[in-house]
């Protein structure tokens, strides 16, 4: 299972569709993407990670990595999750004090507002 | 003897190798879906954890995992042949600290954690993708029981991740 992207503009927020494995083969994809998202003016982004079936210390790096970027331009970086196995990991590391995460697009782009 | 053995060349594709090869084993075990993704997660993060070492000092030398299935316990250890304080530091006794330890993700810690790190150097973060020591802390939070010692003869470090399964019929057990 590889890294799928979509992205899609809904108002000034970006929203990045991710599904499959993000994991340390397939990060850098993911990386790339956000830097070229920031790098072309797009600093508020909502990241879906509904689809997303396998995360690990990488990929996080790489939100992580994207947060920092979209913060040097005042944006933000919202996710979108609400299945267990991920949201525990984003607990283990204390990454839910750093990334506002939400149930829906909708929600996240409400919140944004 | 370990239930399945495996020894991979120092690249980062073959950790999805081991993944695979560790959610198959696991499967076979009967273990719960809960506890599979535990062990999918923390293999990977141990077998990348084994590849960067090993490829920063010894990129010619396989990194090792055996799984082991007992009816109580799954432990999987993974071998890397870095030096000792490769992401796992030497304690002021000599031996071995383990990751709570490297990495403090309290909110008293007096230095800033390093995601809060607001510096325009992310130097670390594009080479690594994470601070070290970022894989063994969720080791920490997945697994039942980690032990982190040195290799045989003090050649590089092992991790051994043990679940308690307790499983009382996997399938191919009761099939017996």
């Amino acid at each position: 299972m590889d890294l799928s992207l979509t992205t899609r503009q809904e108002g000034n927020h970006t929203v990045v569709v991710v599904g499959g494995e993000i994991d340390v083969y397939t990060a850098p994809k993911l990386r790339e993407q956000l830097i070229e998202l920031v790098s072309g003016g797009s600093y508020h982004l909502v990241v879906d990670m509904e689809g997303v079936e396998f995360l690990d210390s990488t990929g996080l790096g790489v939100l992580v990595g994207g947060l920092k970027r979209v913060r040097a331009h005042e944006g933000s970086l919202r996710l979108v999750c609400t299945q267990e196995r991920i949201l525990k990991i984003f607990r283990i590391t204390g990454l839910t004090k750093v990334f506002p995460i939400h149930s829906s697009i909708e929600e996240a782009l409400a919140a944004s507002e | 003897m370990p239930t399945v053995e495996l020894r991979f060349a120092a690249l980062n594709g073959h950790v999805r190798t081991a993944r695979m090869i560790a959610t198959a084993v696991s499967r076979r075990a009967g273990i719960p879906a809960g506890a599979a993704d535990e062990i999918k997660l923390a293999v990977t993060e141990a077998c990348a954890r084994a590849v960067r070492v090993n490829r920063r000092h010894a990129p010619d030398s396989p990194v090792h995992v055996a799984l082991v299935d007992t009816p109580d316990t799954f432990t999987i250890t993974v071998a890397d042949c870095g030096r000792p304080g490769d992401e796992v530091a030497p304690g002021p006794d000599g031996g071995l600290v383990t990751a709570s330890t490297l990495l403090d993700l309290e909110p008293e810690a007096a230095d800033p954690p390093w995601w809060s790190d607001t510096s325009d150097d992310d130097s670390a973060e594009d080479s690594a993708g994470f601070p070290p020591g970022l894989g063994l802390a969720l080791i920490e939070g997945l697994v039942d029981e980690v032990e982190i010692s040195r290799g045989p003869d003090g050649v590089g470090t092992v991790v051994a991740m043990t679940w308690h399964t307790g499983v009382e019929a996997a399938p191919y057990k009761t099939a017996r």
